[in-house]
């Protein structure tokens, strides 16, 4: 290890360091009565680290023989990453705190997880991919299964760790293939190799393993099932932490994979991505319409946009990256919107998860059920909100690559998912009358609500200039 | 000072329309007036400190999107000074006359706040009507031209309980919108064609147009023809010419003030405006003005003659007012811009003082429109009656012939006719002819209405002629305003409309490309000096026949004309004229010097209006003999013998019912596009609409969909080996699908 790839991987190693410390430190002391606090602090190291990778240097990096890579796109998913999970840390403390629930591993898990997917996004070689992935998935399948006392909870985890095994094991397996019809680990090895002449059937089928596992990561139809379980399942926090940051740095490994090792062959695995963005937006509309259960549907809603994530993708262009990660970031801030909204469900002090529960919200609380419409407007994809950028992102993306059908699949999913997402504006406005929720609640929740709700807003003016970053990003990775 | 009069009225608007609740209703009507007279005064100190460059005044850039770009801005010239000192003079009467009339209303409820809104329409009309005619490009001006369409719309519909006036204000939106169309496909057009909707562009470039082919419809025509003619359709539309006429009528559904403003005064003169402001490219498309010609020469018949008949006071000042736009678009026709210009300018006069003198009288007799059970009013209404006596005379054209002296009417009409014979050609004869007659019933029907009204003995309802009373000051004193114009405008601007080029040149701020050539060969004005810079100008014509090289095609057919006008005066000059190269000069100059400035063009082989001041007797004082016999036929039908009227009805039925149903054109129409279209539309809307596509969403959201969620949530059992099964399913299909398609290979 020299000192120029040390300083390469230096926000990564901090984070981690910063974990065991902090671990230590914690078992030594006050145990749990540091949660708070340390829930916080991470937070806080996040959100510091954020800064930090935003405004280093634009060069493009390679460490450790090219395995490791600090790149535009890297610092674009990564700065997403880390800014996502400090925003649903804070969001979480209270929650947690007042049921008991805020163990001091929780924030550290985390922040060993966001490790995980900062290393997967920087992967340069099938093995550090791995242990990127692994490092994330390990710490959430504990922090799936956060609440011992729950068979729900419990459930969810096991269901995670078994069935995301299976996906490593496909992954693995993936890898292997690549391995033995390339003949190295190391990305820029098999571009070169998958795109010299024939190439070997094996190749491919490693390419359709590894996409696999990949598409489990990203909960892409049809390695899907387990997100509606698990995120009913977990704690409320936790399900907020599984919508977005795991989702934004799955689906730019996903992008790393395919450009930077399989960049030749974009013919071969465009029909893979666009088959799964086709399945998951089909499936993420119309399963989600029976659902009654708002973390079912946020699972399943989840599953819908990451069809529309991988339309870009499936375009196989630099602006098609730019367009998928325009969307994740857009995703990812409505989904804080809205999952500060569901954290913030109470009846009588207790969560309440129900849709149905939501009946006339808008007479208890005009503003947040305002901020909730603008949300759900903006998921659904309606003109002038973000969100509707956000789709015409990715759907002009699909129709440059000459891929109008999907283009026009995806305007049908999402004619079919607008409605759940208005089912949930029509109870809130229209709905019968029930049994009110309570009012008030966490300011800190109530702050990121409507910071969200009004990004929405006022996003359309320039995106807050991420189309900029995106562009660049999307420019070092694919050449 | 432009912008202002231009936001004036805007402000008005907003502030009546919105504010009038804080501020109040009077407040508010008086804010709109009050704004609006500030405009018609700034409007008219524009008009007379007019420079002769064309002034642009930049607003804001406006739309930026490829290679259309555009400012919204001003252009101010003649043309448009004109425009604003009748718009904004005629509107601020009208707001002034609206506080009487509107005072009361029986079509709305008691304690029902109804004034604010229409003074706030109104002024929002006048707003969208200044943009249409200060607009520096065309979609500027149709912006204006849509939005005096709206005006137009919520002012036909302002008494919303009458079902008659909400069926008007559609029906006139429309049949507009059939005019818009054409206007819509003839921006389109010039927009292809040239790749900028600047009216400077557009001018500039207009001999290229006139060169090109375009495909349009079924076969290849002359790119300026085509787009002469859309741009007509459009006009046809707003003005109320044949065939879309018959919208103007039934929008007397409106209150009289309204009727006096949009549909007589200022918007339906749109279209004249229209055809004057691409009088270059115009020029370049003989075939479309021909058409022009003969369709105004048609309209102004056709609705002379239902005048003749009909009953109504406002349906009778309807149809002459089409019929009178019908005039002013047989000047434009022939290319006597300045005429039709000059007769827009007086008939605003002239027409806004006879609806709404029409209107007090309306006003006096509670809201009566039956001239049948009007009569005997002149002493009840003196000076109702004495304006609309000034009216009837302006809009006959009384006046002494072969003399500059006489009403308004008078001097801009006979310059018309007098255009019109000034053609020589096939469509100019029609139209001279059918304008004389038509200013023959012009007079009749105009003094048919004076004397049914204020003269004979009073019939109908007894109790409304008893309490018939003369309107409240603030409605006589538009009238008298009006009056004035109506009396001596003709008079004092025939010169700069309808003068020798020279003064015609010097109004409209044209650079004299030709002088009066045959005033030279009559010798009347011209002296030895203009007479030689006369010879020259044409010489500069007549070689570019033999020498063809530089000089473009098109110019050079359309000055064959002129060649053979000018031909007799400077025959002489051209023998001896040998150099060449002065002579081509000459030529360039012809063809381009035009292009930068001047309101209105006139092609170097347009002599119409030379030819017009030339007319021989009969034709100058034809339309004043039509005129007496118009006058004598009404005073003998409806003063003399009272009762002749209802014998020739009686003798004349199918003439006389063809006259009184306005040609059939209602039925007709009825019958060839209104039914046909609801049926078709019935048929979409029950068969298309209802079974296939409403009945396909439903079937899809209410069977289809739900099926596939029950089935997705089945699949998502719980089951953990459900689970794995699924994903190891997707992989074996994700394999097999690339195994078979063999990837990209």
């Amino acid at each position: 290890m020299t000192s120029a790839d040390f300083s390469t991987v230096l926000p990564e190693f901090v984070l981690a360091f910063y974990a065991l410390v902090a671990l230590l430190g914690a078992v030594y002391t006050g145990k749990d009565e540091h949660g708070p606090l340390l829930t916080w602090l991470t937070g806080g190291v996040f959100v510091l680290l954020a800064a930090w990778i935003g405004f280093s240097g634009q060069n493009d990096l390679a460490a450790f023989g090219g395995s490791f890579k600090d790149d535009g796109f890297s610092r674009f998913a990564k700065v997403t990453i880390l800014l996502s999970a400090a925003s649903i840390l804070v969001m979480s403390e209270g929650y947690m705190a007042r049921r008991g629930l805020l163990r001091f591993e929780y924030p550290l898990l985390v922040a060993l997880a966001v490790v995980g997917m900062m290393v997967m996004v920087s992967a340069g070689d099938l093995m550090v991919l791995y242990m990127g992935l692994e490092l994330q998935s390990l710490a959430l399948y504990v922090v799936a299964s956060l609440r011992r006392d729950s068979v729900k909870s419990t459930e969810a985890g096991l269901k995670y760790f078994v069935l995301g095994a299976l996906s490593s094991g496909l992954l693995l397996y993936g890898a292997s293939l690549t391995y033995g019809f390339a003949g190295t680990t190391l990305f820029d090895g098999i571009f070169l190799a998958a795109s010299a002449g024939d190439m070997p059937l094996g190749l491919l089928f490693g390419l359709v393993f590894i996409a696999s596992g990949l598409a489990f990561k990203v909960s892409a139809a049809p390695f899907h099932m387990w997100t509606p379980d698990v995120y009913e399942g977990s704690p409320t926090p936790v399900t907020a932490v599984f919508a977005t940051a795991p989702k934004v740095a799955a689906m730019a490994l996903f992008a790393r994979v395919v450009h930077d090792a399989f960049g030749g062959i974009v013919g071969d695995w465009q029909q893979i991505v666009a088959l799964l963005s086709v399945a998951s937006m089909f499936l993420g509309a119309i399963a989600a319409i029976g659902q009654t259960d708002i973390k079912r549907l946020m699972a399943y809603s989840s599953i819908n946009h990451m069809g529309f994530a991988l339309m870009g993708l499936a375009s196989g262009t630099a602006y098609g990256v730019q367009a998928m990660l325009v969307y994740m970031a857009i995703y990812v801030t409505m989904n804080i919107g809205t999952f500060a909204f569901i954290l913030g469900m109470e009846r009588d002090g207790r969560p309440v998860v129900r849709i149905s529960a939501l009946s006339m919200y808008s007479r208890q609380e005009p503003l947040k059920a305002l901020a909730v419409l603008v949300l759900m407007f903006s998921m659904a994809g309606v003109p002038p909100l973000l969100g509707f950028f956000g789709k015409f992102y990715v759907l002009s993306a699909a129709v440059q690559a000459d891929l109008g059908w999907l283009a026009i699949l995806g305007v049908i999913a999402s004619a079919i998912a607008a409605f759940y997402y208005l089912r949930i504006i029509y109870l809130m406005y229209f709905g019968a009358e029930t049994e009110a929720l309570d009012t008030g609640g966490s300011r800190v929740l109530w702050g990121f609500l409507m910071a969200s709700a009004a990004a929405m807003v006022f996003g359309i003016v320039n995106l807050f200039g991420i189309e900029g970053a995106a562009a660049l990003a999307a420019a070092t990775l694919v050449n | 000072m432009a912008t202002i009069i231009l936001f004036a009225p805007l402000l008005g608007a907003l502030i009546c329309g919105f504010a009038w609740r804080v501020i109040g209703e009077k407040a508010a009507q008086w804010t709109a007036t009050g704004l609006l007279m500030l405009s018609a005064f700034l409007s008219w100190i524009v008009f007379f400190t007019l420079d002769t460059e064309i002034e642009h005044i930049q607003i804001l850039r406006w739309i930026e999107s490829g290679s259309l770009s555009t400012d919204w801005a001003i252009r101010l010239d003649r043309l448009t000074a004109i425009m604003l000192i009748v718009i904004t003079t005629v509107s601020s009467l009208v707001h002034l006359y609206s506080f009487g009339y509107m005072a009361h209303d029986e079509n709305f409820r008691p304690g029902e706040s109804y004034r604010p809104r229409f003074f706030a329409y109104l002024s929002f009309f006048t707003f969208a009507m200044l943009m249409l005619v200060t607009a520096d490009n065309l979609v500027q001006m149709f912006f204006g031209w849509e939005g005096v369409g709206v005006a137009s719309y919520l002012l036909i519909g302002f008494y919303y309980r009458k079902p008659s006036a909400n069926a008007a204000a559609i029906k006139a939106f429309v049949v507009n919108r059939v005019g818009d169309f054409g206007f819509a496909l003839g921006i389109f057009a010039l927009f292809f064609l040239v790749d900028s909707i600047s009216f400077d562009v557009i001018f500039a470039a207009a001999p290229q147009i006139a060169q090109t082919e375009l495909e349009f419809l079924w076969t290849e025509w002359n790119a300026a023809e085509v787009v002469a003619f859309l741009l007509f359709v459009g006009a046809m539309g707003k003005s109320a010419q044949l065939l879309l006429h018959t919208w103007l009528p039934d929008a007397m559904e409106g209150p009289t003030p309204v009727s006096a403003l949009i549909h007589a005064a200022t918007m339906v003169t749109a279209g004249v405006f229209l055809v004057v402001r691409m009088s270059p490219l115009m020029e370049f498309a003989p075939n479309a003005t021909a058409f022009i010609t003969v369709l105004g020469a048609t309209t102004a018949f056709f609705a002379a003659t239902v005048g003749l008949v009909q009953t109504d006071i406002k349906r009778v000042i309807a149809y002459s007012t089409c019929s009178q736009l019908g005039y002013m678009f047989v000047a434009a026709g022939v290319g006597v811009y300045s005429a039709a210009m000059f007769h827009l300018l007086t008939h605003a006069f002239f027409k806004a003082m006879l609806f709404l003198g029409a209107g007090s009288v309306i006003h006096g007799m509670h809201h009566e429109q039956d001239m049948r059970n009007y009569g005997g009013l002149r002493k009840k209404m003196p000076y109702t009656f004495w304006a609309m006596m000034i009216g009837t005379l302006a809009i006959t054209g009384v006046g002494i012939p072969l003399t500059g002296i006489g009403f308004a009417g008078f001097l801009s009409k006979d310059a018309i006719i007098e255009s019109a014979w000034g053609a020589m050609s096939g469509p100019g004869a029609y139209a001279f002819w059918l304008l004389v007659i038509s200013a023959m019933f012009t007079s009749f029907y105009s003094w048919r209405l004076m004397f049914l009204t204020f003269y004979g003995t009073p019939r109908g309802n007894k109790k409304a002629h008893a309490s018939a009373h003369e309107s409240p000051t603030v409605m006589l004193v538009p009238l008298g305003v009006l009056a004035i114009g109506a009396i001596f405008s003709g008079m004092v601007w025939s010169g700069a409309f309808f003068g020798s080029h020279e003064q015609v040149n010097r109004f409209f701020g044209i650079e004299a490309v030709h002088g009066e050539q045959s005033a030279g060969a009559h010798g009347e004005a011209a002296g030895g000096d203009d007479h030689g810079e006369d010879a020259q100008a044409a010489l500069g014509v007549a070689p570019g026949e033999d020498h063809g090289a530089g000089a473009s095609a098109a110019v050079a057919e359309l000055a064959e004309g002129d060649v053979e006008a000018a031909l007799g005066a400077v025959a002489e000059p051209a023998q001896t004229a040998t150099d060449h190269a002065s002579a081509e000069d000459a030529h360039g100059a012809a063809a381009e010097g035009w292009t930068g400035s001047g309101a209105i063009y006139m092609a170097p082989g347009n002599d119409v209006l030379d030819a017009a001041h030339h007319a021989p007797l009969p034709v100058k004082i034809a339309p004043f003999i039509a005129m007496l016999l118009g006058f004598v036929g009404a005073y003998v039908m409806y003063i003399r013998r009272p009762d002749l009227p209802g014998k020739i009805a009686e003798n004349q039925r199918p003439l006389y019912l063809f006259l009184l149903n306005k040609w059939y054109f209602d039925e007709l129409y009825d019958v060839l596009i209104v039914r046909p279209v609801k049926a078709l539309g019935g048929l979409l809307w029950r068969r298309g609409d209802g079974k296939i596509i409403d009945g396909g969403i439903n079937g899809l959201a209410l069977g289809i969909i739900p099926f596939l969620a029950r089935l997705a949530g089945r699949a998502q059992s719980g089951y953990l080996f459900h689970y794995a099964f699924a994903m190891v399913l997707g992989i074996a299909i994700l394999i097999t699908w690339m195994t078979l398609s063999g990837g990209a290979h």
